[in-house]
């Protein structure tokens, strides 16, 4: 998987700093970001994580002209692909992905105008029995994140787990 | 920055992350994020279909304002590394606590650095996530 085109916006940028209840002018102010070391308006720490938005695949968006697995008229908007059989329930097909564990490494600034690219590898993959959520499976993904220049500025490395059972309190 | 002179190891630095977390602002998430997943902002989905209790917050979220208690403490543009597992989940209504705490002061490259334990935690105590973080220091 691959990201062609991460545009680091100064908008995205104030939304998602926004989003996160951040008010450092630092996200907002070209003026103010201008008159400090970074030398502009630079992308919160957990930013990269908002290219979602630029990659075509991602599944956690709903898509133009394509089912959506949130509420409409029903509780969840995916057909059952066939009639049960029997009693036994159907595995809805709701995918139950929960986020482990998030790693960033920053190498090099990032500024509001770059544009950056990113490389998505998967990495290793594991199970975990757990009480709370019985079968646990670990997957782990890399992201890196290459500037206009073709400098490595940023690596990503995500756990996802899916659990046999939803995780309450 | 922080500068080298006025830390130690042991140092630490906390702020209140949100209280009474709203389901707008898991919405407001979503949104500028990309991260749709109904779980987080679709109640009859989350609780109907998913079997949870109710919607809950994206880990990213917490990771995010996380985040904002760090730069505050170390400064804009100093981060060299920022990583968390998510150890509970964050719920609409829930009020947020993080702290941060130098475990090492050191160099690389001839770089100054120091490292944090980061640990964020509910109104009950719970931690929600625990990680660490590395940032510069100057002279």
């Amino acid at each position: 998987m691959a990201i062609g085109k991460f545009l680091i916006e100064a908008s995205h940028i104030m939304m998602f700093a926004r989003s996160v209840g951040d008010p450092n002018p630092i996200y907002y102010d070209e003026e103010y970001a201008k008159n400090t070391d970074c030398k502009g308006i630079i992308p919160p720490p957990t930013f990269p994580q908002a290219s979602a938005q630029f990659d075509p695949e991602y599944g956690l968006r709903p898509k133009i002209g394509e089912e959506w697995f949130g509420s409409g008229k029903e509780a969840t908007g995916l057909k059952p692909k066939k009639e049960p059989k029997d009693d036994k329930k159907e595995d809805g097909g709701v995918a139950m992905g929960l986020h482990a564990e998030q790693h960033f490494e920053y190498h090099k600034p990032v500024l509001a105008g770059d544009i950056l690219t990113a490389s998505i590898k998967p990495g290793e993959s594991w199970e975990k029995d757990s009480k709370r959520a019985g079968k646990l499976k670990f997957s782990e993904g890399v992201t890196e994140y290459r500037n206009q220049d073709g400098e490595l500025v940023i690596t990503a490395r995500g756990v996802g787990v899916q659990t046999e059972k939803p995780v309450g309190s | 920055m922080l500068k080298l002179n006025e830390i130690k190891i042991g140092d630490s630095y906390k702020e209140t992350l949100v209280e009474d977390l709203k389901r707008t602002q898991i919405v407001q998430y979503a949104g500028a994020s990309g991260d749709y997943n109904p779980l987080h902002t679709d109640e009859i989905f989350t609780t109907q279909v998913a079997g949870y209790p109710s919607v809950f917050a994206h880990g990213m979220l917490t990771m995010g304002m996380t985040g904002k208690m760090i730069t505050n403490y170390v400064g804009d543009g100093t981060l060299t590394k920022y990583g968390v597992r998510f150890t509970n989940q964050v719920w609409p209504g829930d009020t947020l606590e993080s702290e941060a705490k130098i475990t090492a002061i050191r160099e690389e490259n001839g770089i100054n650095l120091i490292d944090l334990e980061i640990v964020t935690t509910n109104q009950e105590g719970v931690t929600v996530i625990s990680g660490t973080a590395t940032a510069k220091v100057s002279k």
